[in-house]
């Protein structure tokens, strides 16, 4: 109890000069702390990195490698070191993957407002730069700060496809996540043994039996956090830990449901993608409705031919000929990069493989560059890796759930790939082109 | 005859190396480790920053400091006049209340604000893609926000009545403000 007593010491002074106190704002809440920043800093400490990880798969899985119409950062040099082809078992992995990436960011808003609010006094330091190692240290907290915050803003933005970010959203992103990773390493290994000596100095549990009324700050140390001239309490540290878990959970309750989808898809009364856009064998979720992309009547009409290119040969096909090749039945989920999806649908179609061998591909069928009718918009065209190719779950689906597909939903005929990012399962076809993987000639 | 000489600890380098450390710290103000970590740290954000910056620079600049002092010069000072409006209104009143008090208002007007700031595109309608590519209707979640926050304000109302039951017929008010005023018998709403 005495180590926790208020102490009143006098104002901070630099070198015996007292520091003008008009100029830093007057931090007077009595929780600001080293334990209670600590808290936080863990959590961030387990989520960011599973943010940045699930972050790199998500590039993984759009095969940038493979051509440059699945890549939308180019230039990216070493930052791409760590790719291989994305595998399409298991079928749900960019589903869950995804999904984690964007519900964990929502849940984390809270906790990192939290923590830059109990961090803020050292962003008003006085004097504000004491050393050149101070100096590089506040340069660092610039691409931390500003590297979280631009991360978690983009990304907030992007799923309610609020695109008024400076930029496409795949470079912005990306190269802003390494950037603040960059920092985030650093800040970790910089401030880890404060924040365990910190996290050490408190019983968690004895803080979480500590009502308001017996509340008292941490004890003044060098680390600045904790207010000189307290206000009386109107919150236990239980409390302020409690209000951000309570914000926490109420972001994953208004947002998970889009992405784990049957019943709960109506519970996530916030999120951009909460509730099916109709009934019946379509009336699942819709990335781009048939509008949104400019595609014309005529364009999907009885005039539609599907051509498969391959090996110097090249077949064209009504839609009435597609209908009588081989069919076959999927059950697979679309799972978007904005962090919904839907469950499995019952996709009906002509294999990919089948596909190939039309044009003389045999049974192992290389990569395939795939062609939507849609004139403008990004994936408009998409290369698939020779395993997604050969997947006997792939298809160039014709029907779902028994029925038509909708123009929403692609038709005349659709890709389908297990595992694939929502956006490669390419949406009006109207060429593939196997052995291609840009544009042909 | 080397064998016979002990090998003698050589003060005089050891000295100078530490004098070189503390010398390094002197003029550094830090420990090497910390100049090497944020090197590296620094070598990665530069490699990644001159590519995020090869688009709109200027704009992607001011993105990107701009949330670095959001928060702090936007955020906090929000959060501080709105905790003094709630702590001023309740300080007004004629029977005042106890200072924890204000965390009846403070809990659901933090949720609602939070949710409103995750998601205030959607709930002032402002993407204009979203209809066409959802096929979804975007005016549901203005409504869906207000109930909520509504909800929120509403469950603060019942819990702070289920806590403030006792005195509400009892002339010797019991639990819930003994906990907030520890000592003080009388249990009356009121601040010192």
């Amino acid at each position: 109890m005495s180590r926790n007593r208020v102490r009143r010491l006098p104002r901070p002074t630099v070198a015996g000069m007292k520091v003008p106190t008009r100029l830093t704002p007057p931090w007077r809440s009595p929780l600001r702390g080293p334990w209670l920043t600590s808290v936080f800093a863990v959590v961030l400490l387990i989520g960011i990195p599973i943010l940045f990880l699930t972050g790199l798969v998500s590039y993984l899985a759009y095969n940038p490698d493979l051509s440059p119409v699945n890549d939308k950062t180019p230039e990216k040099g070493l930052l791409g070191f760590y790719l291989f082809a994305w595998p399409t078992d298991p079928y749900w992995l960019y589903r869950v993957t995804q999904g984690v990436h964007v519900t964990l960011g929502i849940v984390l808003v809270p906790v990192l407002l939290a923590k830059l609010w109990s961090v803020a006094p050292k962003l008003f330091v006085m004097p504000p730069v004491r050393s050149p190692g101070h100096a590089l240290d506040r340069l660092s907290l610039l691409f931390l700060v500003g590297g979280g915050l631009f991360e978690f803003a983009t990304g907030v933005l992007n799923v309610q496809l609020e695109y008024i970010f400076p930029g496409s959203f795949y470079p912005l992103h990306f190269y802003g996540a390494w950037v603040f990773i960059g920092a985030f390493v650093a800040h970790a290994a910089l401030r880890l043994p404060r924040t365990v000596r910190a996290l050490r100095g408190r019983d968690l549990r004895a803080e979480l039996r500590t009502p308001v009324a017996r509340t008292v700050p941490e004890p003044l140390d060098e680390t600045g956090l904790v207010s000189r001239d307290p206000a009386p309490p109107t919150l236990s540290r239980r409390g302020a830990l409690g209000m951000v878990g309570l914000g926490s959970l109420a972001l994953l309750v208004v947002t998970a449901g889009q992405s784990i989808g049957g019943s709960l898809r109506g519970t996530a009364l916030l999120a951009p993608h909460g509730r099916e856009p109709g009934s019946g064998p379509n009336g699942f979720q819709i990335n781009k409705g048939v509008t949104a992309v400019g595609i014309r009547a005529r364009d999907i009409g009885p005039g539609w031919r599907l051509t498969v290119r391959g090996g110097g040969r090249e077949t064209v096909l009504t839609r009435a000929e597609l209908e009588r090749l081989p069919r076959h039945v999927s059950a697979l989920p679309i799972a978007c990069v904005e962090g919904w999806s839907t469950s499995d649908q019952h996709w009906e179609g002509v294999r990919l493989t089948d596909l190939g061998a039309l044009v003389g591909m045999g049974d192992a069928p290389p990569s395939v560059f795939v062609e939507s009718v849609q004139s403008h918009g990004s994936f408009r065209s998409v290369a698939l890796r020779d395993n997604q190719v050969r997947d006997p779950r792939s298809l160039l689906a014709l029907r779902v759930n028994g029925a038509e597909l909708s123009a929403d939903h692609g038709y005349p005929a659709r890709i389908i790939v297990p595992g694939a990012p929502g956006v490669m399962n390419t949406k009006w076809v109207r060429r593939l082109s196997f052995g291609e993987s840009s544009w042909p000639v | 005859m080397a064998r016979m000489r002990r090998p003698r600890p050589n003060w005089r380098e050891l000295r100078r190396h530490l004098d070189v450390r503390r010398r390094f710290r002197r003029l550094y103000g830090e420990s090497p480790g910390q100049l090497l970590i944020l090197l590296a740290s620094f070598a990665l954000c530069g490699y990644a920053g001159i590519r995020l910056l090869a688009g709109d620079w200027p704009l992607i600049l001011l993105w990107f400091v701009g949330a670095a002092v959001l928060h702090d010069l936007v955020l906090v000072p929000l959060y501080t006049l709105g905790d003094r409006a709630v702590g001023a209104a309740l300080a007004r009143r004629r029977r005042p209340v106890p200072r924890a008090g204000v965390n009846y208002v403070r809990v659901p007007a933090f949720l609602s604000s939070l949710l409103l700031l995750v998601y205030w595109p959607l709930v002032l309608r402002t993407p204009e893609p979203y209809e066409p590519a959802t096929r979804l209707d975007i005016d549901v979640f203005l409504g869906r926000w207000l109930l909520i926050t509504a909800a929120l304000f509403a469950l603060s109302a019942c819990w702070l009545l289920v806590r403030s039951w006792p005195n509400l017929w009892s002339r010797r008010p019991r639990a819930p403000w003994r906990r907030l005023w520890p000592g003080r018998s009388s249990g009356r709403l009121s601040d010192p």
